[in-house]
């Protein structure tokens, strides 16, 4: 099966090895016999009228994440219709704020989000730094990362958080929440990057994007993951004695 | 006045400290002085009849400054060369050199503003900025605004600077004497940016620069396409540079005082970068071309940055790896002259390594795999190492998992032929480990006893 991976802003969008991802994804589905195609999505470049079956979004700088902020504004009605179609999403760090509302900076100015994800982010005056370790008690599994950002995102009422904080700061540092979640729609600030040690949300993408490609559900099967279980492991461990500091 | 007993007592320091088996004490008289007394690093760098230079930049502070001091041999200088670069470790060892003439500093990209404040340097070098450690230095334009910051209090201090550096380039732009240098050579230059190139857009429009010659990461000879912007004239270059791998280089040495050839020993186009780097700070501390070119023919290695060491039969080559760009510049080294079939890979996560592991990924370890029988993954985060190495083509099977560092290296040496070579790659306190292990078995000296 051929997975068609749109991979929005790669040249601006990098910051934390965003490429990481994309390498896991790719590795864990040639390796079921899959093809993964990733196009890039840059500044001006059309959403393909070609059924996309994940989005990927990564982080950047400030300054970078401005200068794309406009032209992910005028994809927007394009990405809101894949998502609606069943298109997955996985969205990292400054991509994640930019599929919320708005970020406002702290000086109060508003850079408009997608609103693809229900959630806002407003900048706080210190960066919340460390290890991070969440229970997603939804897909009985945890996840591990590192975060790295001065916004503070707060979910709307109702809105599912991608897990809750066992140790770090999540998404505003009091909240307990981390991330967000909203059907095949998905954003955390945690980087690291965050596929390679958190092999069941990798195929848990993988099924999804798979299962909008064939139409009907895929199973995967399952891989020899003892690196990334000890990798698992350690970075629990490091979260555990020293993240949210 | 400096109180001689407030001196005495932070030098015992160094010395119990060292006695202690706490490393060389090269940080800890200067933090104790600096509570004491604030102002006192200002007036022991006062006494320095020559004054100080700084240089500072994301890679290459320490063998900058190491051939810095090689060129400077005949002077008396007070060097902080065992590589302790915040505020503590220059007072360190402003305090430890006692009567000198001339003071060089390597400085941390974050302390410059706090040293240079307190130590009014003559000269002040610049030498690139990579993303390195984000979660301890932040965003590259904070670190250049901050720099911005220190350099406009010093109104009178000789700029050095790589113009090659976009970054640093436009910080310096319009500043009159500054001492530019860079590489001028498109036959060494690489066909495109490597991944995720740092400061790839211009500082005044945004629009991504144009490179005539794109040589270590982001570094090369840039233009803006949309507003004109372009390098600066350089004043210090290199030219007709040829690598030779691990055996080192050579190139033309171009400055208003005329063209010297140059050997050098170490490896890569990033320690051509470290020479001219070299050759403009001391040329603005009134080194001869003579002393220069004689000084970086000479020069070896700075600590644990490149060294190749003997063990019994086979040869140990050290790299430190500690962020993409310098990482890259190894690999790409390797690649090109040894292409080695065994390597231990040593990966950290402490402050000074950084605990945000993921700029392994921004590495283009590719090349390097391809040529791996095995490796040993090592240190506090191996097991991050094994994924990129897997996921990165790497057979599973080849990759051997072993957190202790003693043991890892026992371990690539037993996989290493007799007569072979093996690649060693610690980030930052990996190789101080490993150093660590080497010196107590005789094979190499303790940091704070090799220099001089």
């Amino acid at each position: 099966m051929r997975i068609r991976v749109g991979h929005l802003y790669p040249e601006y969008l990098n910051i934390y090895a965003d490429r990481g991802n994309i390498a896991v994804l790719s590795a864990r589905a040639a390796v079921r016999g899959h093809d993964l195609e990733v196009i890039a999505l840059g500044l001006g470049d059309a959403i393909p009228e070609i059924d996309l079956d994940l989005v990927y979004i990564g982080g950047g700088q400030d300054r970078e994440q401005a200068l794309i902020a406009p032209d992910l504004l005028a994809k927007g009605p394009a990405l809101h219709e894949a998502a609606a179609a069943g298109t997955a999403f996985l969205s990292v760090c400054g991509g994640y704020q930019l599929l919320g509302h708005f970020y406002r900076d702290q000086a109060g100015a508003e850079l408009p989000g997608i609103g693809l994800l229900p959630l806002s982010t407003t900048a706080g005056n210190r960066r919340l730094i460390g290890d991070v370790l969440l229970d997603c008690a939804w897909a009985d599994e945890t996840l591990v990362g590192f975060e790295n950002h001065a916004g503070l995102t707060t979910l709307d009422a109702g809105a599912e958080p991608l897990g809750r904080v066992l140790a770090g700061h999540g998404n505003d540092g009091t909240s307990g929440f981390e991330g967000c979640r909203s059907g095949r729609v998905y954003g955390t600030y945690l980087h690291g990057p965050l596929l390679p040690r958190n092999p069941w949300f990798a195929d848990l993408l993988l099924t999804a994007a798979l299962e909008h490609a064939a139409g009907e559900p895929v199973a995967l099967t399952p891989l020899d993951d003892g690196f990334e279980a000890a990798a698992h492991a350690l970075a629990s461990s490091r979260a555990r004695a020293r993240g949210g500091r | 006045m400096l109180l001689p007993l407030e001196v005495a007592v932070a030098r015992a320091v160094g010395s119990l400290s060292r006695l202690a088996g706490r490393g060389g004490g090269t940080t800890l008289p200067g933090k104790l002085l600096s509570r004491v007394d604030p102002g006192a690093v200002g007036r022991l760098a006062a006494r320095l009849p020559h004054g100080t230079a700084l240089f500072s930049a994301t890679n290459g502070k320490t063998t900058t400054v190491a051939m810095t001091a090689e060129i400077l041999a005949g002077r008396s200088l007070a060097w902080n060369d065992s590589g302790a670069n915040l505020l503590s470790g220059v007072t360190s060892s402003l305090l430890a050199s006692g009567q000198r003439d001339l003071g060089l500093f390597e400085v941390d990209e974050a302390a410059i503003p706090a040293v240079a404040r307190r130590l009014s340097p003559r000269v002040i070098g610049l030498g690139n900025l990579f993303r390195d450690q984000l979660d301890r230095y932040g965003e590259l334009e904070s670190i250049a605004e901050r720099w911005r910051g220190a350099l406009a209090d010093l109104p009178t201090a000789r700029l050095v600077v790589n113009a090659d550096d976009p970054l640093l380039g436009e910080l310096v732009r319009g500043r009159s004497g500054v001492v530019t240098y860079g590489l001028d050579d498109p036959t060494q230059a690489r066909p495109s940016l490597q991944h995720a190139a740092d400061s790839k857009y211009c500082t005044a429009c945004g629009t991504p620069y144009v490179y005539r010659a794109a040589y270590v990461g982001h570094l090369g000879d840039y233009r803006c396409p949309s507003c004109a912007l372009e390098r600066l004239p350089l004043t210090v270059r290199a030219r007709e540079i040829e690598l030779h791998g691990l055996d080192g280089s050579r190139f033309l040495l171009e400055t208003p005082e005329g063209s010297e050839r140059v050997a050098l020993a170490l490896p890569g186009l990033y320690n051509v970068y470290n020479a001219v780097a070299a050759a403009a700070l001391a040329g603005a501390l009134g080194a001869t071309p003579g002393e220069i070119v004689a000084g970086l023919d000479r020069f070896v290695s700075a600590f644990g940055r490149f060294e190749r060491i003997a063990i019994g039969g086979r040869s140990l080559i050290l790299l430190l790896i500690k962020n993409p760009a310098g990482a890259n510049e190894a690999v790409r080294t390797l690649v090109e002259s040894s292409a080695p079939t065994v390597a231990v890979v040593a990966l950290n996560d402490e402050i000074a390594d950084g605990r945000d592991i993921s700029w392994i990924w921004d590495v283009d370890f590719e090349p390097l795999l391809a040529g791996f029988d095995r490796v040993v993954v090592s240190g506090g985060r191996a097991a991050e190492l094994a994924l990129r190495f897997a996921y990165g083509g790497l057979a599973r099977d080849r990759i051997e998992v072993v957190p202790e560092l003693e043991e890892a290296l026992d371990r690539g040496l037993a996989l290493t032929p007799d007569g072979g070579e093996l690649v060693v790659l610690p980030t930052y306190t990996a190789m101080l480990a490993l150093r660590r292990v080497l010196a107590a078995r005789g094979h190499v000296e303790n940091y704070w006893k090799q220099a001089r």
